[in-house]
């Protein structure tokens, strides 16, 4: 078990270390930077200097490993679109809004989506179940700005009922919040719904009928506890990118998080804040990948990690 | 002599046309995906104005007889623009799919018939290209590469082959050790003929299913890059990018918002219809999901 965890942690520290060199070349590989002309009109002199401070003067590798020495000291740099403070600072400054949306959106998404996905699956080819295979086919397949742009002409254009965006206060939360469940919402009945169905079907099931079990026995102790072993793989990793991954959000709402950020630094050319949150985004997604794989052999002691690869 | 019994044949396709045809949904979403393709290929015989054409006079109009889905802030019909729109999103599903299955492909199949240090090096490739935040990837590639058509696909296309690479390599792993695969190396057939004439016919369903999946993804993230402003540029009209510009005007002009959103609502779920009656045809043992 030890040897095979550290395998993996071997193997994700290989993939930052290609996150950071394919996301640096590809920065560099292109003609253009963030002190062009077009963006910053400055003196020959001005110019040399600014990239002089911010080592774009040096080679490329060069460059690079001096990057990387900093980041092994959690130094990510200085943001060029707000020099007056570090890149943790600013990601400390900005995160903090994305994650109390996720918070919300997992806490709100996970509760509802077993819900829908248990009461579907018990209640199979009635009215009950296809409501919630129809929700969750739209919300799976229908992006979410696309419902936030439905939402806000309802709630907000026509009823004039909460705001079209902002941050703040909590009538500004209930859209985004709203809009943003409705995608993990729908994916977590869904696999849920499936892996009722399999469990209802189970030796173990008929087992416990026989026994005579009460029906909400059956269902809390042995179908449910089953059903949701492999949800675990699934829906574990959901969770880094709906921390990460509100950009759309975001936009449509207003909302000063790390998606607006990216975006800003993006379309900027911010550099040191380009390669912060593509790290950030490619390290949450690996631990978590891992720590849902190791939760899984507690849950399921038949499964055992080795050093071994299955596939 | 009688006429010898005639003996129908069922193969997976047949029972797996029979099954499609009897899903309801599933060919709800054809027929509508069948109306989008209809409106790609021919947009300039459909459309009731070209895409570009404003008439600053007529801008910001509502729905009308003159203007079915009214007009955007330059004067342009949205409905022409909505139509050549949908050719940009197919046009972008479809590039982006070829992309996925020329790369995917022939990476997997090598990767899972050879073994070897080809495999470790393209296992450790999807490793690391799954670890890729995706989407911000490819935000950060348009960035980079400056909007347009070509652009856009290059920088979906760039994340969307690990998947079919991965499913292919699986597969062929799965068949390789098979006794019609002996059979095959034992005649001398060589790894490109047994590639494509033996393992990959028997790969095909899954794939089919990938494809019937990665179409509408690909027009997901189109739509997403053009909503952001980082997508396709100006003149040529994108789904997305009218829904980023509605949102500027939602208060006042409800239809900016409306008939583009609806459109991709419904391009996203007939093509999602379709997949999902796709692997219930073609996949038995996903019956139930």
């Amino acid at each position: 078990m030890a040897r095979y965890i550290l395998g993996r942690l071997a193997g994700l520290l290989f993939t930052f270390l290609m996150v950071s060199i394919i996301t640096f070349s590809v920065m560099h590989a292109v003609p253009g930077g963030p002190f062009d002309e077009s963006k910053q009109p400055l003196p020959p002199a001005a110019k040399a200097n600014i990239m002089r401070k911010y080592g774009l003067d040096r080679p490329l590798p060069e460059q690079y490993l001096r990057y990387m020495w900093a980041v092994v000291h959690f130094d990510f740099g200085i943001p060029f679109q707000s020099p007056t403070e570090t890149v943790t600072k600013l990601i400390a400054r900005v995160w903090p809004v994305t994650l109390s949306l996720a918070g919300m959106v997992i806490l709100i998404s996970y509760t509802l989506g077993l819900l829908m996905g248990i009461l579907a699956a018990i209640n199979q080819n009635t009215w009950i179940d296809q409501a919630v295979t129809g929700l969750s086919t739209l919300g799976i397949a229908v992006p979410n700005f696309v419902v936030g742009v439905w939402l806000i002409l309802i709630f907000s254009v026509k009823l004039h009922w909460l705001p079209t965006g902002g941050w703040g206060n909590f009538r500004e939360l209930i859209l985004p919040v709203l809009v943003y469940s409705l995608s993990p919402m729908a994916l977590v009945a869904r696999y849920t719904r499936v892996n009722m169905l399999e469990s209802l079907r189970a030796d173990y099931v008929r087992t416990a009928r026989a026994k005579g079990l009460g029906e909400r026995t059956i269902i809390v102790r042995h179908i449910l506890k089953n059903a949701l072993i492999p949800l675990i793989t699934v829906l574990g990793p959901q969770i880094p990118n709906i921390a990460t991954g509100s950009i759309f959000i975001e936009a449509v709402f207003r909302v000063p998080g790390l998606g607006r950020y990216f975006y800003t630094s993006a379309t900027n050319r911010d550099y040191p804040m380009i390669m912060a949150t593509m790290l950030l985004a490619a390290f949450l997604w690996g631990i978590t990948f891992l720590l849902s794989d190791i939760l899984y052999t507690f849950v399921d002691p038949r499964v055992r990690l080795t050093g071994k690869k299955s596939q | 002599m009688s006429a010898p019994p005639k003996i129908v044949q069922r193969t997976l396709w047949s029972d797996a046309t029979r099954s499609f045809s009897k899903n309801r949904l599933a060919m709800t979403g054809l027929v509508i995906v069948c109306i989008f393709l209809l409106c790609a290929v021919f947009a300039n015989l459909i459309a009731p104005q070209p895409y570009y054409k404003s008439n600053l006079a007529d801008n910001l109009q509502g729905p009308s007889v003159h203007h079915l889905f009214g007009t955007d802030p330059v004067g342009r019909d949205l409905l022409s623009r909505i139509i050549y729109g949908i050719r940009t999103s197919l046009l972008v599903g479809f590039s982006v799919q070829i992309f996925a299955f020329a790369v995917g492909i022939p990476l997997g199949a090598l990767a899972g018939l050879r073994g070897g240090w080809i495999d470790f090096a393209v296992t450790r490739l999807l490793e690391v290209m799954t670890a890729f935040p995706s989407f911000l990837f490819a935000i950060f590639l348009m960035t980079v590469l400056g909007n347009g058509l070509f652009n856009v696909i290059l920088a979906i296309g760039i994340t969307s082959w690990i998947d079919v690479a991965r499913l292919t390599r699986g597969q062929i792993i799965s068949l390789r050790e098979r006794e019609f695969i002996m059979a095959a190396r034992s005649y001398g057939a060589k790894d490109g003929r047994i590639i494509l004439r033996h393992l990959l016919p028997h790969a095909l369903p899954p794939l089919i299913i990938m494809l019937a999946i990665g179409i509408p993804n690909a027009i997901f993230a189109e739509a997403g890059l053009s909503f952001l402003g980082v997508g396709i540029n100006d003149p040529l009209p994108s789904l997305g990018k009218m829904v980023g510009d509605s949102l500027g005007y939602i208060s006042q002009y409800w239809y900016m918002g409306v008939f583009p959103t609806v459109t991709i609502a419904l391009a996203m779920l007939s093509f999602n219809f379709m997949g999902d009656g796709l692997r219930d045809a073609l996949d038995p043992t996903m019956y139930n999901l």
